[in-house]
């Protein structure tokens, strides 16, 4: 039987749709109002689907930091046992349109930013950044962690939600591609994002805020934290991968994600199934006093970034943080030369100006990762193995290369190509 | 109003300059009077509106949005302005950004090096069709010297190229003059109006510099691989080069040279050739002249390589002095040396690296010399018990599959013919060694070097036991490559070498010289098989459009480094491919891979 899918057509079609996503912030939410399939005893995790038996230290804790959170738990035996006698289930953010950092755990009453995709109508979500050092994403769930939690919860969400509603949306795609104009890559570095995600924030929460103390709080807050939009972006960069996910006989990566213990991948043809294989300590550089055999392996949901052409992808226009992944402003060049192998397409929005504005590559063509033995590059913190200690590092990991040729079999199989 | 027309992208952010550029270019277009690209601020609103490029759409624009606007002298040409943004914001220059990155696949080189027309393929030969479908697959032209192709790939692979108006040089294409740049194994040779279509290995490059040395020079030098003009290739390749040659105004004279061909596709590519109104010379090595030259008037048929050349360019009104072989003073020194030789000592051992000049050095001898062996398939020889050990006279290939697995063509590494030349030299029925020198890009950076000691050492060896060897060179070059060709003349004579250029003439001398050594001379013991080429073929040409050679040369090398090198130093773009095999070798990866390309699946 000759098959008869155009996969090249589809592909066409696939990283259309994910150039041409418009996702802008529209608001904030109860995760349990709005992340569709939410419910009461769920909680949502980074990377493909695990159990608590193979979850590595920061996912542990993540979850124990949020069953606490929610005041179902209040030990981490407590929150174990809820989790391994079946009463809570786990569930990756993905299947939820959902991402979250590292350990990316989203609980029932969490807030969480909206996006929406006005080219094609579908939404994506993700929580608040909290910060650095001791936080849940890293797994840490201390009475810091939680008091922070409840902050930003009770005081800094309802202000942000009314501010963001005032502005009349933030387009992510627009203040992305400005970004990327400023030295950021929009995984590692989201400096120049966030300082234009408070600026356009800013006098809405000004107006917003209950007082001008609450106000001073919560710009203080978004201004000293350098990854106030990475959530923003990430849930934009989820709404456009959703876009061209499903698209018949498209060999597109529309999901790249890990859980600490796996890497996990979809694609656009092949609905929920993922594949997977182990996730690898990232080769970086380590803050004083940590090595590689603190690492934990790969984690977080933050490779939906490089899914819709930015991060490690864009790394030439982010010449910066060379040094922070050992190297030299050409390497950086190189990186983002060496993806444009493996993509169909070069953005149409999001550019860089040292490659004389040439769109970042985006759009990674299974096929040609499998042909090219070329993985895709991935920017990202380094967790701490155990629960709570935080980001120890910064660095380069690639994905294992099996699971894209398990997944291009698995697409030859289902079309009659194998 | 409706020759103000806008168009508003919102979610797009262009740098400033970028914008203006835009601007500029919409400027340019035909019917447009006035144009603005900027973001959609109030104070760039009001600016519009006093150029009077203001529309409610632009009126109602967001900071956020891009704003493009242009007024025309009518709708349609504002229409079709606005229809040019996409194309002119995808408008690059030419990269120069690419330094230090080494693309790993042929797709990733095509946008580095989007000018690219050329892919050389040099990769195993298992791979290589492989490679070839991507290149075609992007509509570039292939130099294809890998060997170990399979015939039906190459026919598959012809045919696709033909039917795209690309060309497909090869397998086993060692060398090619494009618009004066050599590809793979190639000599520095001026421009000219020569065009020459051939198998290419050693039997263009010694047109080629045979043409050069005579004054002339070649407007291209197009090679077709060994198999073209077989019944099953059909010469698709070769009739490609011709309608190429035929159209070229550079091309006055057409020069076909291959081993001897199908009867059959002989006779329609010499057809074809006469059809191009052009004057043809032919040479197929090792065919008797004038078999052809009865049968096709019109054709001139040439008796050797250095002839055609030398023909051709009397045909292109370049009038070539015939070269005077009496008074030519390397065989008087040939003549010399022999003449100090012991009465046993009356074989001559002929060491190549070119398989066309071994073929053509076995198809001159046979008219003097016997018993006659070979590695060479060819009528006229017979064939070595082992390629490793001489018999009698002996012309052996070293660059035959037999010795180049595993190992450098003699091209690039003379240690195989070293050994075997000092091993020659002990041989006491021995009279003279032969050995071509082929000079040019992508050959051995100093030949001479090599073979110069072991000529000398071989000579003096032969000395101690009280023997006079002759060493004959033909040193196979131009004063355009790399090598400086005076100073390896000069090298191999200061060791004791009889230097030739003309291939011909040396075996030509070695072969009478050695025949009037006590042996006398012989009648031709294997007479050529009967060939007979039908001269009532038609003409038919290849059915797809004439492949354009007219851009300067810019190439993607894929394989062997060395070609990329040869390019650079040329002052040829080129991008080179950090190549691997694909799914790292996996066949079964591979096949579904090939399945699910899109143009092949």
């Amino acid at each position: 039987m000759r098959p008869s899918v155009d996969i090249d057509a589809a592909n066409a079609t696939a990283v259309e749709r994910m150039m041409e996503a418009h996702p802008v912030l529209v608001g904030l939410g109860r995760a349990l109002d709005v992340i569709p399939g939410m419910r009461e005893d769920l909680l949502l995790h980074a990377g493909p689907p695990i159990t608590w038996e193979r979850a590595s230290g920061p996912l542990r804790g993540a979850i124990i930091g949020a069953l606490i959170f929610e005041g179902k738990a209040h030990s981490p035996q407590e929150a174990e046992a809820l989790v391994t006698s079946g009463a809570v289930h786990l569930e990756p953010c993905h299947q939820h349109s959902a991402v979250g950092p590292m350990a990316g755990v989203i609980s029932p009453s969490m807030a969480v930013y909206i996006l929406e995709n006005q080219a094609h109508g579908n939404r994506a979500f993700s929580n608040l950044n909290e910060g650095y050092g001791r936080v849940l994403r890293y797994g840490a769930y201390g009475e810091d962690v939680q008091q922070r939690l409840r902050w930003m919860h009770d005081v800094m969400a309802p202000v942000l939600g009314e501010a963001i509603a005032a502005s009349g949306g933030i387009d992510i795609r627009a203040l992305l591609a400005e970004a990327l104009h400023m030295g950021d890559e929009g995984h590692n570095r989201n400096k120049a994002g966030s300082i234009l995600f408070t600026k356009a924030l800013a006098p809405h929460i000004a107006r917003a805020a209950p007082n001008s103390d609450v106000a001073g709080e919560i710009l203080q807050f978004l201004g000293d934290n350098a990854l106030s939009v990475l959530n923003p972006v990430m849930a934009a960069c989820k709404a456009m991968a959703d876009a061209a996910h499903g698209v018949e006989g498209s060999t597109l990566v529309t999901t790249m994600a890990r859980n600490g213990t796996d890497f996990g991948i979809r694609v656009s043809s092949m609905g929920d199934r993922w594949f997977t294989g182990p996730a690898e300590i990232p080769k970086g550089l380590y803050f004083p006093g940590f090595q590689a055999e603190d690492a934990n392996p790969d984690i977080g949901d933050s490779t939906i970034t490089e899914t819709a052409g930015i991060g490690a992808f864009a790394m030439a226009a982010a010449p910066a943080i060379v040094t922070f992944v050992s190297g030299t402003p050409q390497d950086a060049i190189n990186a983002t030369l060496e993806m444009y192998e493996i993509t169909v397409a070069e953005h149409k929005y999001f550019t860089i100006p040292y490659l004389d504005f040439r769109g970042t590559p985006v759009g990674i063509d299974l096929r040609k990762v499998v042909e090219s033995g070329i993985t895709p590059r991935v920017n990202t913190g380094i967790a701490h193995r155990e629960a709570g200690v935080g980001q120890i590092g910064a660095g380069l990991v690639r994905p294992p290369l099996d699971m894209f040729l398990q997944a291009l079999v698995a697409v030859a199989e289902k079309y009659g190509f194998a | 109003m409706s020759n103000v027309l806008a168009e508003i992208r919102s979610g797009a952010y262009y740098d400033s300059v970028v914008l203006m550029q835009l601007q500029r270019a919409l400027v340019e277009l035909p019917g447009v009077e006035d144009a603005g690209v900027v973001m959609g601020t109030p104070a760039n609103k009001e600016l519009l509106e006093q150029s009077g490029l203001c529309t409610p759409q632009v009126e109602a624009a967001r900071p956020d949005d891009l704003v493009v606007v242009v007024r025309a002298v009518d709708e349609a040409a504002a229409r079709a302005a606005l229809a040019q943004i996409d194309h002119l914001l995808a408008r690059r220059r030419s990269r120069e950004t690419s330094m230090g990155y080494r693309p790993r696949t042929l797709e990733g080189a095509a946008k580095l090096l989007p000018e690219a027309q050329w892919v050389l393929v040099s990769v195993p030969g298992r791979y290589a069709a492989g490679v070839a479908d991507q290149a075609l697959d992007l509509g570039k032209h292939v130099f294809l010297y890998s060997d170990n192709v399979p015939l039906e790939e190459e026919i598959r692979l012809k045919n696709r190229a033909v039917e795209a108006g690309l060309l497909v040089m090869g397998p086993d294409c060692g060398t090619a003059l494009v618009r004066g740049v050599g590809l793979g194994f190639a000599n520095g040779v001026r421009r000219g109006p020569v065009g020459v279509v051939a198998a290419a290995g050693t039997g263009l490059q010694t047109v080629a510099c045979a043409v050069h040395r005579l004054g002339g020079g070649l407007s291209h030098g197009l090679g077709t691989g060994g198999r073209d003009l077989s019944d099953p290739v059909g010469g698709l390749t070769a009739r490609q080069g011709l309608a190429i040659l035929a159209q070229d105004p550079d091309t006055r004279v057409i020069v076909l040279i291959s081993k001897p061909p199908s009867p059959r596709i002989a006779g329609e590519i010499l057809a074809v050739a006469r059809d191009t109104g052009k004057p043809v010379v032919v040479h197929f090595v090792g065919l008797d002249p004038a078999q052809l030259a009865s049968r096709f008037p019109g054709i001139h048929v040439a008796p050797t390589l250095d002839e055609a050349a030398r023909m051709a360019l009397e045909q292109a009104g370049m009038a070539a002095p015939p070269e005077a072989q009496e008074r030519d003073p390397a065989r008087e020194r040939l003549a010399a040396a022999l003449a100090k030789a012991q009465p046993e000592q009356r074989y001559l051992r002929g060491l190549y690296s070119g398989g066309t000049l071994a073929s053509e050095a076995l198809a001159l001898l046979r008219g003097y010399l016997a018993p006659l062996y070979s590695n060479v398939p060819l009528p006229g020889g017979m064939a070595l018990e082992s390629p490793h050990h001489s018999q009698a006279h002996t012309v052996v290939d070293l660059g035959a599959d037999e010795f180049t697995v595993g190992r450098l063509h003699p091209m690039l590494d003379n240690e195989l013919r070293v050994r075997r030349l000092l091993d020659e030299a002990q041989d006491p029925e021995v009279a003279a060694i032969l050995l071509d020198v082929v000079l040019g890009y992508g050959a051995h950076p100093d030949p001479a070097g090599e073979l110069a000691p072991a000529i000398r050492r071989a000579r003096d060896r032969a000395g101690q036991e009280g023997r006079a060897l002759a060493v004959v060179a033909v040193v196979i070059g131009t004063d355009r490559d790399p090598q400086e060709l005076d100073g390896q003349v000069a090298r191999l004579q200061e060791a004791g070498a009889v230097v030739f250029h003309r291939h011909d003439r040396a075996v030509q001398a070695i072969g009478s010289l050695l025949a009037g050594r006590g042996q006398g001379a012989v009648s031709p013991s294997h007479p050529a098989e009967a060939w007979e080429p039908r001269s009532d073929a038609s003409s038919s040409t290849a059915s797809g459009p004439v492949p354009d050679l007219s851009q300067p040369v810019a190439a993607i090398n894929v394989g062997l480094e060395i070609f990329a090198e040869t390019l650079q130093a040329q002052g040829a773009s080129v991008v080179h491919v950090d190549w691997r095999p694909p799914a790292g070798g996996d066949q079964r990866l591979m096949g579904i891979l090939a399945r699910m390309s899109g143009s092949r699946g």
